[in-house]
């Protein structure tokens, strides 16, 4: 018991190094991709996101006007956008479609077609 | 999540078509074998109807509806000519168009008030949907109808209104969701309820945003009652829906049809047909039998007579 604990230490720590080498590696070789999207009533810019399955991405907000959201439910993930300050999403799609994200913060006459595309390939 | 959903769908799919030729009617049937409603005390057991409305939109123009400054009224005009007369009526939210404007909200939301007083039937209860409420949250709604979220009760069953639109972001929020367990705690677990709101409390589609943020926090303190159904707007189609033992009815919208769930890329509404006017709009009678304490039998009514 004593032994296995030990070598599960030991094959953590070299999994752990190895990560922090890899990550280093890949930090130096191609820095991970951030995506700029812009909110204003009623639209998102880019409106059509193109990513690659299993590359992990960072999307940034911004907003130009009032508080938004940006839902991305076949990935479970969402932020709310404050107008003056930036939201991140960092995440790895792990699937490849076309998938539907949208305003989720109700914020005007026109807010129903707040929406928009991620693609992945 | 979507794969129990279309699980979910497909049951109840199933037990609906079985009925769906008694000529638009629906029966709906949860638990069997519950038969002590009539000697719950204190309720008056009787048989009563009540009329769904819902997704009126006042204030709404465009293509999708060129009568829409019509459309209500004529259902006020059917509804006001049905045989029966209805114990209440109910209208489950976006009673108006959004629009930017606060002076623009009130005066559609005067001019809706002044065609549903046409209602023979004074015993209306409304609530708001997001285009009401969502921008203000709800204060335009409240100076002219008061509270957004409420409970009455009718013959014996229990209705409960609750608000997931006044909240921009389509959540119930903590302190209703407080103020619903202390209405459920007052209520024996037997006790048949009702639940009016406007947007799914379940993931229907939340790609569309058909879905309420904290909607599975009401369906938990729901669930722990054996009979409860919730009636809803929002998605402007017939809708059936199971979680647990509670059914979810969506109902039409007298404004325009949206597409069923995830059946088109967008969101955008079914076009209006020349051929069928008032094609996928209409409105809801749901009739309680007191003998069967689940069961409520649904009609869904075209805007025009006849
Ligand atoms: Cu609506």
């Amino acid at each position: 018991m004593d032994i296995h604990h030990k070598r599960r230490l030991l094959l953590a720590g070299a999994a752990a190094g190895g990560l922090a080498v890899a990550t280093r590696l890949v930090l130096a070789q191609t820095p991970e991709r951030v995506i700029k999207i812009v909110a204003k009533k009623f639209d998102f810019t880019p409106g059509e996101i193109r990513l690659k399955k299993n590359q992990p991405v960072t999307l940034e907000f911004t907003t130009l006007d009032v508080v938004m959201g940006f839902n991305l439910p076949d990935f479970a993930i969402r932020t709310d956008i404050l107008p003056g300050a930036t939201s991140r999403l960092r995440f790895t799609p792990d699937k490849s479609g076309e998938f539907p994200f949208h305003c989720d913060v109700f914020c005007g006459s026109g807010h129903e077609s707040m929406t928009g595309t991620v693609i992945v390939t | 999540m979507k794969q129990a959903h279309a699980g979910a769908q497909a049951i109840s799919r199933r037990s609906f078509l079985r009925l769906a030729g008694l000529g638009g009617a629906i029966y709906v049937s949860g638990l069997s074998g519950w038969s002590s409603a009539a000697a719950l005390p204190g309720g008056a057991n009787e048989d009563f109807f009540f009329i769904q409305l819902s997704d009126t939109h006042w204030g709404f123009e465009g293509a999708p509806n060129p009568d829409a400054h019509g459309t209500l009224q004529k259902a006020v005009a059917a509804v006001n000519s049905l045989e029966q007369v209805p114990d209440f009526i109910v209208f489950t939210g976006d009673l108006t168009h959004t629009t930017d404007d606060p002076q623009e909200r009130r005066q559609r939301l005067r001019e809706f008030k002044d065609i549903a007083a046409g209602l023979k039937v004074k015993n209306v209860h409304f609530m708001p949907g997001e285009h009401d409420a969502s921008l203000d949250h709800g204060e335009a709604y409240q100076e002219f109808f008061g509270k957004t979220h409420y409970s009455f009760a009718h013959k014996g069953v229990n209705f409960i209104v609750i608000d997931n639109v006044s909240d921009p972001t389509g959540a119930i929020g903590e302190t209703q969701l407080a103020w619903l367990a202390d209405e459920l705690r007052q209520l024996p677990p037997q006790a048949r309820i009702v639940v009016f709101t406007h947007r799914p409390l379940f993931d229907l589609y939340p790609q569309w945003d058909w879905a309420t943020r904290d909607g599975a926090k009401a369906v938990e303190l729901l669930q722990a009652h054996a009979n409860v159904t919730v009636f809803y707007g929002h998605i402007h189609q017939e809708h059936h829906h199971m979680t647990g033992h509670i059914a979810h009815h969506a109902a039409k919208s007298l404004i325009f049809p949206l597409p069923a769930p995830g059946s088109q890329p967008k969101r955008t509404p079914l076009p209006w047909d020349d051929a069928y006017p008032y094609r996928g709009l209409g409105y809801r009678q749901v009739a309680a039998e007191a003998a069967k304490p689940m069961d409520y039998q649904l009609t869904e009514l075209p805007v025009l007579k006849g």
